[in-house]
């Protein structure tokens, strides 16, 4: 019995030891491995991605190159998905490909944790707007991912309902608030939408559409301006809506939220391309009955958009196997086999400029009101201007949460809240030691 | 004798024994800790645009990491919001576990395996699962307790203490439950006989007895409050009135995986380290000579 147990404590220290031993090596053997080493035989591949049915995807493709064998592991997405690929980075085991949100790549690039692939990417870059291309080099000579998918953002609102309340399709954010005011007054059950202080993304998609720019390079210099003119106009503009309580204050993806869109009490909802999966299957009592619009503008007569969420791939800096990892990346998001899969199968809104073609049939949620859907995207979609996403979203991003939680409950002013996401992010980037412009 | 000779084994022996304790702690438990310390002491340094390779560097910085963790008002605050939840926690589940230990060790109550089976059942219920559980039922439009806002920022606190107290009052009475089990019935026989009501025996018998144990579970519950995350992480995404740092766990979660500052998640950790020891460790000098019976 005791030496079995000390048998087993041996065992396991000498285990540790090894484990230990294996993680500490790694981080040092990376940078030598030059890219274009191809080893003999076939290599496998990791990669790390939320988008469904990638397993299906990557099968196709397995099929095809018996000598570089992908294997997916599904993760969780969003923010969680984004520390969770940081971290793995940090202990020397970060898988070789990772699905990469545009607003979490410079994090990613800071860290030192993907790979420049500007070389092997030179040939696909006319596939892409200048935009999209803008966000995976940070407008620098580096490319650090390949785009993936893009979210333009429209309004998606309840055709029936409108009519039954005697709106129009809000133009403008005037009208927006006109709307607004008019469904509220008519049953103060019904709002016509939402504000989320959970959803970031979304408000960086709006303050886009406003022309903001919270973060940009001017020669070595980071340039922050999230409080900037555009984005304080955006927040007042809800700011006041909420105070008026003619919009509603549910955080979105919420069982509240699911519950007003599916029994017809909240009308409206400006989000992104990606919406027809959501509403599919939170609401799924109103299929047939939303259609989409351009976001209301600013001014009459202007036509803009924003982007909330898009992703590209990106290969780590740690993959041993980087020519292969790239050759993948490039097949899944600019050959026609490939993205054609994502559409069909990931239901995603391909980067590429080639994947209009794909796009065919109308997400099933929208046959009857809105057939013509993805002609509708792609119209929007030509108006959308992003930003640079910063190297420190991450801290962004929970300012805004728990900022615009705190205007709600202490019913603020919303521009305070804009400053405050300034201030922190500001603040964390002196206290790393980016080099500030002002 | 063989004395000279058998010596060396015999002392060593001892260190033998103990190698895998002493192992399975080094790894475990102070290694960790040594790299909590020494991440305490650093943090990242980035260069120009912080892009590129080799323009961030990890740099010692001494206390500031420690210094900038004590004097953060939010965690604090923290602390104070989970002072109150703690309270309110610690009276009404130790109270509940109390009376329905008691209640289930006199002889008149019936279906006393059933209840302590129901009782004791919402502990085998994962947190995250009571959380949502719960949340749903906070939730205004699908609450089947309608009119009441679980959620507003002055319910907040008791609506998380509902979930612990859901949670946790099962263990606890199993605690206290066995405990008194274990008392010889002749005690209560004796007091019976000298005239004690069953109201009596409980107060002035089975309670004194029972001290130790509630002593012990206390300092569980102190621990376990202190160290709250769970509920107010899962309740968060539900509700404006949760904030990322509502208790000081959180603030760690949000800088080491949120922000991506494990040097300041490290320090704040020391500091929450520091505070529960001196917490559970302070509570139980103040009640030693009661518990275990030592006197100074």
């Amino acid at each position: 019995m005791r030496t079995h147990r000390l048998a087993l404590a041996a065992a396991f220290a000498t285990l540790l030891a090894a484990g230990c031993g294996g993680t500490a090596e790694s981080p040092a053997a990376a940078p030598s491995a030059p890219a274009s080493s191809a080893p003999a035989g076939p290599v496998t591949l990791t990669y790390w991605t939320w988008a469904p049915n990638m397993d299906k995807i990557a099968a196709v493709w397995n099929q095809a190159n018996p000598d570089i064998q992908v294997t997916v592991s599904k993760q969780a997405g969003g923010d969680d998905a984004a520390a969770k690929f940081l971290t793995a980075a940090k202990a020397g085991n970060a898988p070789d490909l990772v699905q990469a949100e545009y607003q979490h790549l410079p994090s990613f690039i800071a860290a030192d944790a993907v790979a420049d692939i500007a070389a092997e990417t030179a040939a696909v870059k006319p596939e892409f707007s200048e935009g999209l291309w803008g966000l995976v080099t940070l407008g620098t000579e580096s490319v650090y991912a390949i785009p993936q998918d893009s979210g333009p953002m429209m309004l998606y609102y309840r055709k029936d309902l409108f009519e039954k309340y005697g709106i129009s399709v809000p133009k403008t954010w005037e009208e927006y608030a006109e709307a607004a005011r008019t469904v509220h007054k008519a049953d103060p059950k019904v709002y016509l939408g939402s504000f989320s202080s959970k959803d970031p993304g979304w408000f960086a998609g709006l303050a886009q559409q406003a022309g903001a720019q919270w973060w940009s390079i001017s020669g070595d210099a980071w340039k922050v301006g999230i409080n900037d003119a555009a984005t304080t106009k955006v927040a007042d503009f809800w700011g006041g809506l909420v105070q008026e309580g003619v919009i509603d204050d549910q955080p979105y993806f919420t069982p509240e939220w699911n519950k007003a869109l599916n029994d017809g009490t909240q009308l409206s909802w400006p989000s992104a391309v990606w919406g027809p999966g959501v509403l599919e299957s939170n609401a799924p009592k109103g299929k047939g009955k939303w259609a989409v619009a351009p976001l209301p503008q600013w001014n009459a007569g202007e036509n803009f958009s924003g982007f909330w969420g898009g992703s590209s791939t990106a290969v780590s800096a740690t993959s041993k196997n980087r020519a292969a990892a790239v050759k993948f990346a490039t097949w899944l998001n600019t050959d026609p086999q490939g993205i054609d899969l994502l559409v069909k199968e990931a239901f995603v809104y391909p980067a590429s400029g080639k994947g209009q073609a794909a796009l065919g049939e109308p997400p099933a949620y929208f046959a009857e009101s809105q057939p013509d859907f993805w002609q509708q995207a792609a119209t929007i979609g030509s108006s959308a201007r992003g930003f640079t996403f910063g190297p420190n979203v991450g801290v962004t991003y929970n300012a805004y949460k728990d900022a615009f939680d705190k205007a709600l409950q202490d019913k603020s002013p919303f521009s305070a809240s804009v400053g405050t996401m300034q201030d922190t992010t500001v603040a964390d980037m002196q206290k790393s030691g980016f080099t500030l412009a002002q | 004798m063989a004395g000279a000779r058998g010596g060396a084994p015999r002392s060593a022996a001892p260190y033998l024994f103990l190698t895998p304790a002493i192992v399975l702690f080094t790894l475990f438990l102070a290694v960790p800790i040594g790299y909590t310390v020494y991440l305490a002491l650093r943090r990242t340094r980035v260069s120009g645009l912080g892009l590129g390779r080799g323009s961030r560097r990890e740099v010692f910085v001494g206390l500031d990491n420690l210094r900038a963790a004590v004097t953060d008002g939010e965690l604090w605050a923290g602390w104070l919001r989970v002072l109150g939840y703690g309270l309110i926690v610690l009276v009404v589940m130790l109270g509940l576990a109390l009376l329905f230990a008691l209640l289930l060790d006199s002889a008149h109550v019936r279906l006393a395996r059933f209840s302590r089976i129901a009782i004791f059942l919402p502990y085998a219920v994962p947190g995250v699962v009571a959380s949502l559980m719960w949340g749903f039922l906070y939730l205004p439009s699908l609450t089947p307790l309608g009119g009441l806002e679980f959620l507003s920022p002055s319910a907040l606190t008791y609506s998380m203490a509902n979930v612990a107290v859901w949670g946790g009052t099962g263990f606890n009475m199993l605690v206290l439950y066995t405990n008194l089990r274990a008392i010889p019935r002749s005690y209560y026989e004796a007091a019976r006989m000298d005239g004690a009501s069953e109201l009596a025996i409980a107060l002035r018998v089975k309670i004194p007895i029972l001290v130790p144990a509630l002593i012990l579970t206390m300092v569980f519950s102190i621990i376990a409050t202190l160290q709250v995350f769970t509920e107010p992480t899962a309740l968060r995404p539900f509700t404006n009135t949760i904030s990322s740092t509502w208790s000081p766990l959180m603030k760690v979660y949000r800088d080491a995986f949120v922000t991506g500052d494990l040097y300041s998640a490290a320090a704040t950790s020391l500091v929450i380290a520091a505070i529960s020891l001196v917490l559970s460790f302070g509570f139980l000098r103040l009640v030693r000579g009661r518990a275990f019976g030592e006197s100074r």
